[in-house]
């Protein structure tokens, strides 16, 4: 098990919330792939994850977050995140709302790694809100 | 100068430009031959923030970042 999960968990362990729910995405075994590798562009990924932080708090939810840069290999988790909320729903629908909305707005590029090289997986990436401005 | 930077799997060097607008950027892009596959489906940052238009006055000091599709996860 990510040693985050545990980490996160023994930081509230004290806070008093009924449900941690975590969400641990992880490189399957697939098209041939040696692995997957990521960049991220982190002063747009935090605005965005504080804006998330901020909807947790509303809620009476906090909401967790790590994600990996550089090449992860097969069957390592690359994506964590977690609520932690008073109630079970809030943090099953948090949960949800939070790793799709990750999914088509975080500023995160992926790459299949074959024969050591870096192969940009365009077909399974979205476009971002706003794209296409300049075309 | 207003600096332009290209994100993830565009793999092209930063440009620094005397541009006052996205419109006088997205006609130098436009005449870059390696930038007009990317164009359509990138996004655009101006300071970190994204925006949904080309009605932006840029600033001498300004940083304008182009974000392709992304995949998280």
């Amino acid at each position: 098990m990510p040693s985050i999960l545990k980490e996160w968990y023994e930081q509230e362990a004290n806070s008093n919330y009924g449900a941690y729910i975590p969400f641990v995405g992880t490189v399957r075994d697939e098209d041939d792939i040696e692995g997957l590798s990521f960049d991220i562009y982190e002063p747009i990924l935090n605005s965005w994850f504080k804006a998330w932080q901020a909807r947790a708090k509303e809620k009476g939810a906090v909401i967790k977050m790590a994600h990996s840069k550089g090449d992860v290999m097969l069957h390592e988790s690359s994506y964590i995140a977690a609520v932690f909320s008073p109630k079970r729903r809030v943090a099953l629908e948090f949960i949800d709302e939070f790793v799709e909305d990750f999914k088509a707005s975080a500023p995160i590029w992926k790459y299949d790694l074959k024969n050591g090289k870096r192969v940009y997986a365009l077909d399974r990436s979205t476009a971002l809100e706003g794209s296409g401005i300049l075309k | 100068m207003v600096r332009v930077e290209f994100l993830g799997p565009i793999q092209k060097e930063p440009l620094e430009l005397d541009i006052k607008n996205l419109n006088e950027l997205a006609e130098v892009l436009k005449s870059d031959n390696e930038m007009q596959k990317w164009l359509e489906n990138s996004a655009v940052a101006v300071n970190d923030m994204l925006v949904s238009s080309r009605d932006i006055e840029l600033r001498e000091g300004d940083r304008v970042a182009i974000l392709p599709p992304v995949c998280g996860g």
